[in-house]
């Protein structure tokens, strides 16, 4: 009997399966046998370059960093769409071409309400 | 002949034949002394030697311990490389409890082992040893990349000799053994505690 064409896939995961739980599993079966477990305080305590942490680790940031983000759209975001719509261009439907110039406009408007705030003046 | 373990006079004949015999204990000890993860800190003018001996001309990497990390999670190696403050000391600690087991630790050079020529200032620790097991100890001021080399070696020698069963067994495989030891903190005049009496017993000197 011919084995199924798919068999190779199913020794195929179960060798990545083996393969990464066997070193754990004898690193736990070491660490059974022949090393006591020391936990302490400091060994279980968060790691910040030997000092005492302080606070929490899940701060929220500021909402007044909404302007960087949205800064960062229209300047860095909007560079990643930009580089295919260009190579394509030529290629484009008309439909296409008008979708991305609404995305653009968009932004555009973004750009135009930032430029209107004042947020790209350099601070002096 | 350590107990347990195969004749050297078979192990050789049988290796002449292409056979090679060993045991879980050298194995595991060939392992470990092969790849040591330094913890990545250096303290003084002793941490340039070490950067240097890390690099191309000296390439601590032949000896299996270039990899230093900046996590003491990862590290098993502690180079105590340079002078050691009274402010250093206890960060110096803590990085030493939060090193996993098993660990090891180098003092290089004079100011690590005793406080050096700032022996008699007010801020110098008078050597790690007081807070933290020292391994090996390197004299220099600062040591030469090879005397790191060779503490290194040293230290290879000492974990391949370490045991993992029997009375003899390695420290770090007792359960009495602590893992972490105490943190000193700054009193009104000095670190508190001033020495680890578990770690550190000041030697008597002998006068005859």
């Amino acid at each position: 009997m011919t084995p199924s064409p798919y068999f190779f896939l199913l020794i195929f995961a179960s060798v990545a399966l083996i393969f990464p739980l066997m070193p754990l599993a004898l690193a736990w079966l070491w660490r059974r046998f022949f090393q006591p477990p020391k936990p302490g305080g400091a060994k279980n305590a968060t790691y910040e370059c030997g000092v005492e942490s302080l606070g929490e680790a899940q701060i929220q940031f500021h909402s007044q960093y909404y302007l960087y983000a949205i800064i960062f759209l229209i300047f860095d975001v909007e560079s990643i769409f930009l580089i295919p719509f260009a190579v394509a261009f030529t290629g484009l439907p008309f439909g296409a071409f008008i979708a991305i110039l609404v995305f653009l406009l968009l932004l555009l408007e973004g750009l135009a309400w930032a430029w209107g705030k004042g947020l790209l003046t350099w601070a002096k | 002949m350590m107990e347990g373990q195969v004749d050297e006079g078979l192990r050789s004949e049988l290796q002449r034949r292409g056979i090679w015999v060993t045991s879980m204990q050298e194995l595991y000890n060939w392992g470990r002394k092969n790849s040591l993860w330094p913890l990545q800190f250096g303290l003084a003018c002793c941490a340039i030697e070490m950067i240097a001996t890390a690099a191309s001309r000296y390439d601590l990497a032949r000896f299996g311990g270039e990899v230093f990390r900046p996590s003491p999670r990862q590290a098993d190696l502690m180079i105590v490389a340079g002078t050691v403050t009274k402010k250093m000391a206890p960060q110096i600690v803590r990085l030493y409890n939060q090193m996993p087991d098993p660990k090891y630790v180098i003092a290089m050079g004079a100011c690590a082992i005793s406080g050096g020529p700032f022996k008699q200032g007010y801020n110098v620790l008078k050597g790690i040893d007081r807070y933290i097991p020292v391994d090996v100890y390197i004299p220099g001021c600062p040591p030469r990349p090879e005397a790191l080399l060779h503490a290194f070696m040293e230290l290879q020698r000492k974990i391949d000799e370490q045991q993992l069963t029997g009375k003899n067994k390695a420290e770090f495989l007792k359960k009495e053994t602590p893992s972490e030891y105490p943190v000193p903190a700054f009193g009104a005049h000095d670190l508190e505690p001033p020495a680890n009496p578990e770690v550190f017993r000041p030697p008597v000197l002998e006068r005859s």
